[in-house]
């Protein structure tokens, strides 16, 4: 009575084959990274060294290190998080715990997604016009770190809306019956149980705004600097340009040299993704609710 | 402890004791923190739509003096001599610049939608546990790569493999730039194609399972069908991605003007034009001003893919 028909066994076949069909197709997905990695530590693992990171360029960029670009990748980070984060943090604050649902807070969320889908360049664009021109910054790590802070402010604003929206409404309530205002609800129960989701999403950030080149080519990433930035108006050398400029611009590099820059540059995103990726695990194992 | 014993407060009457003026209404520091953080966080909402205006008013007023004045739309849209440089007569045609941008994003999302649509499927439907959980990190550590360094891996890796593999004098060409492009865009496409998936309700399945289907017959015949939809905003926020990708589509198509006939031809794209070439030219000049004009296309190509996307989301939501 139960046993399986032909009919059925075929059913079975095609499912498993269909299983194994699209296990293929993502893994066609993801071997292509694991592949690109190891190539990039064979071909530039010997260029990274103690010396290469704490050294500056030398002979046009065709020897020597990084370290002006690796300074000065981390100093436009900073700056782009001083700006990003504060805004980024308030609006998501309003979109989970204050907007009605009105035609306003469509709208911000539909500013949100174009602002994440804007292409780089035009972010480039908008940054030479708006920081470099109009506000008189110049070519300078503010302008470009402001560049960098508006093109990656949907991440933190998503990330941060999404921590604070997993924060249970029973909490809130719980802290409105008790007589504390809006403001003190949030400030007491909803951010601090939010608060490592939205670190999850700010270290995000840095990964997002780390690997950038098209918006600060022109805003204030200078193709080669051999002292360093110092103040926020100076420019700056940045490693993904710095990358762009020996891979395309420079005649006569030593073919180790661009791919340890590679292998840094995606070592620090990665890094990045990594330590945000398995806090989240490590959140979710440990949320009591 | 300086504070009165309860037996005195309850001699006076309500409201008569030292209050703050307007206890009635709950008018303390609290109150007014209260008001100026919802102002604050207001602002902070806005902000988002406040910048997407700026960029559109920025780029449209350094692009503006050229749009009314030296620009032939003609010659724009349709003639696909790009050549701002001429000394005897520079030429603004965008042709070969909106030819090479959709051949390289058409390669790249036909090449991305078999793939991240398959493992969108496995992983929301076939995937359990833990697989499920480090295919979805991948395809994340797979969309973190920065654009720079696909652009080299298409410049140092896939130009030689192309060149040997299929016997062409150069490797930077649509195909290299649509592969690099399409590995590119397939996380996001996954992950949204995921989301619908996930988005269609479990009784569905159940009513389905219950009938004695398969689980690819489920998949096929009724998850699939009721997330058409959500499938076609992957697509085409996938095409979004691609269309507004710079640098690995200047390091990886070659870079030179022309109409391709083939996927070995080298193409050049509008956003990896405006990459290469603003930082040559003059402030207000001609060919900066017809570089915003050029940004200003993509932003609103690239407002109305975004737009398009959002509208069928919301379509789902409602239904």
């Amino acid at each position: 009575m139960f046993e399986a028909s032909p009919l059925n066994r075929r059913n079975k076949r095609i499912e498993r084959g269909m299983s194994a069909l699209y296990l293929i197709m993502a893994l066609i997905l993801i071997v292509p990274v694991l592949v690109i990695l190891s190539i990039l530590i064979i071909k530039g693992g010997p260029a990274v060294s103690w010396a290469f990171l704490t050294e500056d360029p030398t002979n046009g960029m065709t020897a020597g290190g990084i370290f002006p670009a690796l300074i000065g990748t981390i100093a436009l980070v900073i700056v782009a998080l001083i700006a990003s984060v504060p805004v980024g943090v308030a609006a998501a604050i309003y979109l989970s715990e204050y907007a009605p649902d009105n035609w306003l807070t469509r709208l911000i969320n539909l500013a949100i997604i174009n602002l994440a889908g804007v292409p780089s360049i035009v972010h480039a664009l908008f940054g030479v016009g708006a920081f470099v021109l109009f506000f008189e910054f110049g070519t300078s790590i503010l302008a470009a770190s402001l560049t960098l802070a508006v093109m990656t402010l949907p991440v933190v604003i998503v990330a941060t809306r999404e921590s604070l929206q997993a924060v249970p409404q029973a909490f809130r309530e719980a802290c409105w019956n008790m007589g504390a205002t809006r403001w003190q609800t949030i400030q007491r129960v909803v951010l601090p149980n939010a608060i490592s989701g939205i670190l999850t999403g700010i270290i995000l950030e840095v990964s997002r705004t780390a690997g950038e080149t098209a918006p600060i080519m022109f805003t204030g990433a200078a193709f080669f600097l051999p002292f360093l930035p110092e103040g926020v108006f100076d420019q700056t050398m940045a490693l993904s340009l710095h990358l762009f400029v020996i891979a395309t611009q420079v005649p006569d590099v030593p073919p180790d040299l661009p791919f340890g820059v590679a292998l840094v540059l995606i070592g620090i995103v990665l890094a990045m993704n990594s330590i945000s990726i398995a806090f989240r695990v490590y959140l979710r194992g440990k949320k009591k609710w | 402890m300086e504070s009165a014993p309860p037996e005195v407060l309850e001699d006076k009457p309500s409201g008569a004791g030292p209050q703050p003026v307007h206890a009635d209404d709950g008018r303390d520091l609290h109150w007014f923190v209260d008001k100026a953080v919802a102002a604050i966080v207001f602002v902070g909402g806005v902000s988002a739509i406040v910048f997407i205006i700026g960029i559109f008013v920025f780029i449209t007023s350094e692009g503006f003096e050229f749009i009314g004045g030296a620009m032939d739309w003609k010659e724009f849209f349709l003639e696909p001599a790009w050549r701002p440089t001429s000394d005897s007569k520079p030429t603004y045609g965008a042709f070969a610049l909106i030819v090479g941008t959709a051949s390289v994003t058409g390669l790249a999302v036909l090449t991305a939608i078999p793939f991240s649509l398959g493992s969108a499927i496995y992983i929301s439907e076939f995937a359990e546990g833990r697989y499920r959980e480090i295919l979805k990190i991948m395809i994340e550590l797979l969309a973190a790569i920065p654009s720079v360094v696909w652009g080299f891996i298409g410049l140092t890796i896939m130009n030689p493999l192309i060149i040997e593999t299929f016997d062409v004098p150069i490797g930077l060409n649509v195909l290299n730039a649509g592969i690099i492009l399409g590995l590119m865009a397939a996380p996001i496409m996954t992950t949204i194609a995921e989301d619908a998936l996930k988005a269609v309700p479990d009784h569905y399945r159940e009513a389905a399972e219950a009938l004695g289907a398969t689980r690819w017959q489920v998949t096929w015949r009724v998850v699939l069908p009721a997330a058409k939809k959500g499938l076609m905003a992957a697509v085409l926020l996938g095409v979004g991605r691609g269309f507004g990708e710079t640098m690995a589509v200047l390091m990886a198509s070659g870079h030179s003007i022309n109409i391709p006939d083939g996927v070995f031809d080298s193409v050049r794209a509008l956003t990896a034009t405006i990459a290469a070439e603003l930082g040559e030219t003059a402030v207000g000049s001609d060919h900066y001003q017809a570089l915003f004009t050029l940004g200003i296309l993509l932003f609103v190509i690239t407002f109305i893919i975004n737009l398009s996307a959002d509208l069928v989301i919301r379509g789902i939501r409602k239904t």
